[in-house]
C-alpha cells in the first residue's frame, strides 16, 4: 500500500472519539437500569439524579417476586418455554423448507419462493383483528398456544437458510449421497443439517431474541395471570411507576439473558445481520 | 446417463438389463417417489402454518373491512361505507398526523447518524472494530418494552435525567407527555437510540462491499475524503440504503409499543390523543371495542396502502436523489 491511500484510510482520533461517543450512547440505558434497579425507592427522587449502583437490588426483586398483580416468575418460565419452542421450530422447518427450494427440483419451485419472499414484505398488524378473532374461536385466549402456533414458522427463516444452502451445499456431494443409495430426508439430516449450523445459529439466535421481545401480540392474547415476560414487565410498569426501583428491577432481570446472550454470541449476530444485508 | 439418453436414438435391439430382482424394483419407485413429491413435504409446515396463521387473516381483513363487523360474531355488508367513514374521522387523522410526525422525527436523524458512523466504521485501519459494531448494536437487543420503560424514566418530569440535563442550559422541566412535540420527541427518541446501529450495520456491510481501488484512484486524482463520500460511496451504496429506508418506512409507521407503554397503556395516547398511532387506533377499533373490528379492519388496509405509499415514493425519491 502506497502512502497516498495509506493517508486516505488513516483514522484520525476524531473518529475515535466520535465511536466512543457513540458506545457511551449505546450503553447508557443499560447502566441506568442497573443503577435504578439497585437504588432504594427514597434515593431515586434525588437531583442530581444517583449515576452509581447501591445494594437494593435484593429489597427490590423481592418486591417483584412478592407482586402478584404482574405474576413476573410465571412470565420468566413461559418466555424460555415459548422462545425455546419457537426457535427450534423455526430452524427445523426453515432449514428443511430452505433445502427444498435451493436443491431440490419441483413443480412450482420458483413460484413457490416467490411467494415467501413477497409474505416477507407483508406486515403482519394486517392480520391482526382477524387472528385475535380466530383465537377466541380456538379457545386460545391467555393460553400459550395462542403465541407460540401462529410463529412456528418464518419466511425470513426460510429465505434465509435458502441463500445459505444455495452457496454452502455442492450439488455433488448431493450427487454422492444418492449414489449411495440416501433417501432424501437421509441427505438433509446426514449432510445438509451439519451443513448448514451456522446460518442455523444465527436464525436461532435472531428468532430467540425476536421471540423473547415480542410484545404486540402476547399483549393481545395473554393477561397478566398468565403473561409473558414482556407482557409481566408492562402491566408492572403501568401498575407501579411510582416504584421504579421495583420496575427497573424486574426490567434489568428480563434484560439481562438476553445482554449475555449477545456478549457471548455477538460476533456471529453482528456479523450474521451483515452477511444477510449483502446478501438479501 | 440422463444425457446419453437424450443423444442416443432409443435402439430396441439392445433393452437395458433390467434387475431381475422385484425388490429393487419397489425400492426404485420408492426413490422415484422420494424425488418427487419429499419436497412438497418438507416446505409443507411453513405454507400449512403460514396459510392458516398469516395469509388468511390478512385477507379476511379485507372481508371484515367492508362489514360492519363485531367480533362476537354479528356482522352485515356495509361495502365501503368503512372506508368513508374513514375519511370523516377526525381521530384517523389525528393518528395519521402522529405516526407521520414520529416517523420523521425517528427516521431521518437516524438514517443520517446510522450513515455517519457507518462511514466511521469503514475505516481500513480502525481498532476495536467488533468492539464498537457490539457496542453500536446492542440496544437492538433489548425489547421494545423495556426500552420504553426505561426512557419513560429518563423522561420522567420532575426528577427525569434529561430534564436535569436541559436545567443547564436554562430550559424549564418539560411535561413529555403532556404535548404533541414533546411526546412525539421522547417516543423518537426510543426508536431513534434502538435503530440506529442496527442501520449502521446494514450500510456498513453495503459499503464493505464497494471496491477499494475506486477509493484508491479517486484519491489519486486528488479527491478530499468528502468528496469520495458523495461521489463515490453514496451513489455506489443506493440499493442498501433504499432497502434501510423501505425496512424503517415499515417498522415506522406500524410504531405501537412505545408510545404505548410511554401512555403507561392508555390506548388512545395521552389524554387528548396527542400521541396515539394508527397502529394504537387500530388495536383501539379491533381489539379493544369488539364492536368496531370492521372499522378496525379498514384502518388496517389504510395503514397498509399507506406503507406500500410511502415505501414506493422513497423507494423513487432515494434512487434519484442519490443518482
Amino acid at each position: 500500500m502506497n502512502s497516498a491511500s495509506r493517508r486516505l484510510w488513516r483514522t484520525s482520533p476524531l473518529t475515535y472519539v466520535a465511536l466512543v461517543l457513540a458506545t457511551l450512547f449505546s450503553i447508557y440505558p443499560f447502566y441506568y437500569m442497573v443503577v435504578i434497579a439497585t437504588r432504594s425507592l427514597d434515593s431515586i427522587n434525588d437531583v442530581p439524579p444517583p449515576v452509581t449502583p447501591a445494594g437494593s437490588f435484593g429489597d427490590n426483586f423481592g418486591r417483584v417476586l412478592d407482586n402478584d398483580a404482574a405474576n413476573f416468575l410465571t412470565g420468566l418460565l413461559n418466555s424460555v418455554i415459548v422462545s425455546g419452542i419457537v426457535t427450534v421450530s423455526v430452524v427445523i422447518t426453515g432449514s428443511l423448507a430452505g433445502f427444498a427450494f435451493a436443491k431440490l427440483r419441483f413443480r412450482g419451485r420458483n413460484a413457490l419462493l416467490l411467494t415467501i419472499i413477497v409474505t416477507m414484505m407483508i406486515p403482519t398488524q394486517l392480520g391482526l383483528i382477524p387472528l385475535w378473532g380466530m383465537i377466541q374461536d380456538l379457545n386460545w385466549f391467555d393460553t400459550l398456544y395462542a403465541v407460540t402456533v401462529p410463529f412456528l414458522v418464518s419466511a425470513f427463516g426460510v429465505f434465509m437458510m435458502r441463500q445459505y444452502a444455495t452457496q454452502a451445499i455442492s450439488d455433488e456431494l448431493i450427487e454422492a449421497g444418492r449414489v449411495d443409495g440416501a433417501s432424501t430426508f437421509r441427505i438433509y439430516w446426514n449432510i445438509v443439517l451439519p451443513a448448514l449450523r451456522p446460518a442455523a445459529a444465527v436464525l436461532g439466535l435472531l428468532t430467540f431474541m425476536e421471540t423473547w421481545n415480542s410484545f404486540l401480540w402476547p399483549y393481545a392474547v395473554l393477561t397478566s395471570e398468565n403473561p409473558t415476560l414482556q407482557v409481566s414487565l408492562a402491566f408492572l410498569s403501568y401498575a407501579y411507576y411510582t416504584d421504579y426501583s421495583q420496575v427497573f428491577a424486574a426490567t434489568a432481570v428480563g434484560t439481562l439473558p438476553l445482554v449475555i446472550v449477545f456478549i457471548v454470541f455477538g460476533r456471529q449476530i453482528v456479523g450474521g445481520i451483515m452477511e444477510g444485508a449483502v446478501k438479501s | 446417463m440422463s444425457l446419453s439418453a437424450t443423444t442416443a436414438p432409443p435402439s430396441p435391439a439392445a433393452p437395458p438389463p433390467r434387475p431381475p430382482a422385484r425388490r429393487r424394483s419397489r425400492s426404485h419407485s420408492l426413490t422415484r417417489l422420494d424425488l418427487k413429491y419429499s419436497p412438497y413435504l418438507y416446505i409443507a409446515p411453513f405454507f400449512v402454518i403460514f396459510g392458516i396463521f398469516g395469509l388468511y387473516p390478512m385477507l379476511r381483513t379485507a372481508w371484515m373491512s367492508l362489514h360492519d363487523w363485531n367480533l362476537i360474531g354479528d356482522h352485515s355488508f356495509i361495502g365501503f361505507d368503512n372506508y368513508v367513514a374513514l375519511v370523516k374521522d377526525e381521530y384517523f387523522w389525528n393518528a395519521t398526523l402522529n405516526t407521520f410526525g414520529i416517523f420523521l422525527l425517528s427516521t431521518i436523524p437516524q438514517l443520517l447518524l446510522a450513515l455517519f458512523l457507518a462511514n466511521l466504521l469503514n475505516r481500513t485501519f480502525l481498532r476495536a472494530r467488533t468492539l464498537f459494531r457490539m457496542a453500536i448494536f446492542m440496544p437492538n437487543v433489548v425489547s421494545v418494552a423495556a426500552v420504553a420503560i426505561v426512557f419513560g424514566m429518563l423522561f420522567q418530569r420532575d426528577f427525569g435525567v434529561i430534564n436535569w440535563l436541559l436545567s443547564f442550559v436554562g430550559i424549564d422541566a418539560v411535561d413529555w407527555d403532556a404535548e404533541r412535540w414533546s411526546s412525539w420527541t421522547a417516543i423518537a427518541s426510543m426508536v431513534n437510540w434502538r435503530w440506529t446501529g442496527y442501520n449502521t450495520l446494514i450500510l456498513l456491510a453495503g459499503m464493505q462491499a464497494i471496491p477499494r481501488d475506486l477509493y484508491e484512484a479517486a484519491a489519486l486524482d486528488g479527491a478530499s475524503q468528502w468528496k469520495q463520500f458523495w461521489r463515490i460511496t453514496l451513489p455506489m451504496l443506493t440499493p442498501t440504503f433504499v432497502f434501510v429506508v423501505i425496512l424503517s418506512t415499515i417498522g415506522g409507521l406500524q410504531l405501537f409499543t412505545e408510545p404505548l407503554v410511554f401512555a403507561n397503556g392508555n390506548i388512545i395516547g395521552g389524554d387528548q390523543r396527542e400521541f396515539q398511532t394508527l397502529a394504537m387506533y387500530m388495536y383501539e377499533l379491533g381489539i379493544e371495542n369488539l364492536n368496531t373490528a370492521g372499522y378496525g379492519a379498514a384502518v388496517a388496509w389504510a395503514m397498509f396502502l399507506m406503507i406500500a405509499l410511502v415505501s414506493g415514493i422513497n423507494f423513487l425519491l432515494v434512487r434519484r436523489t442519490v443518482k
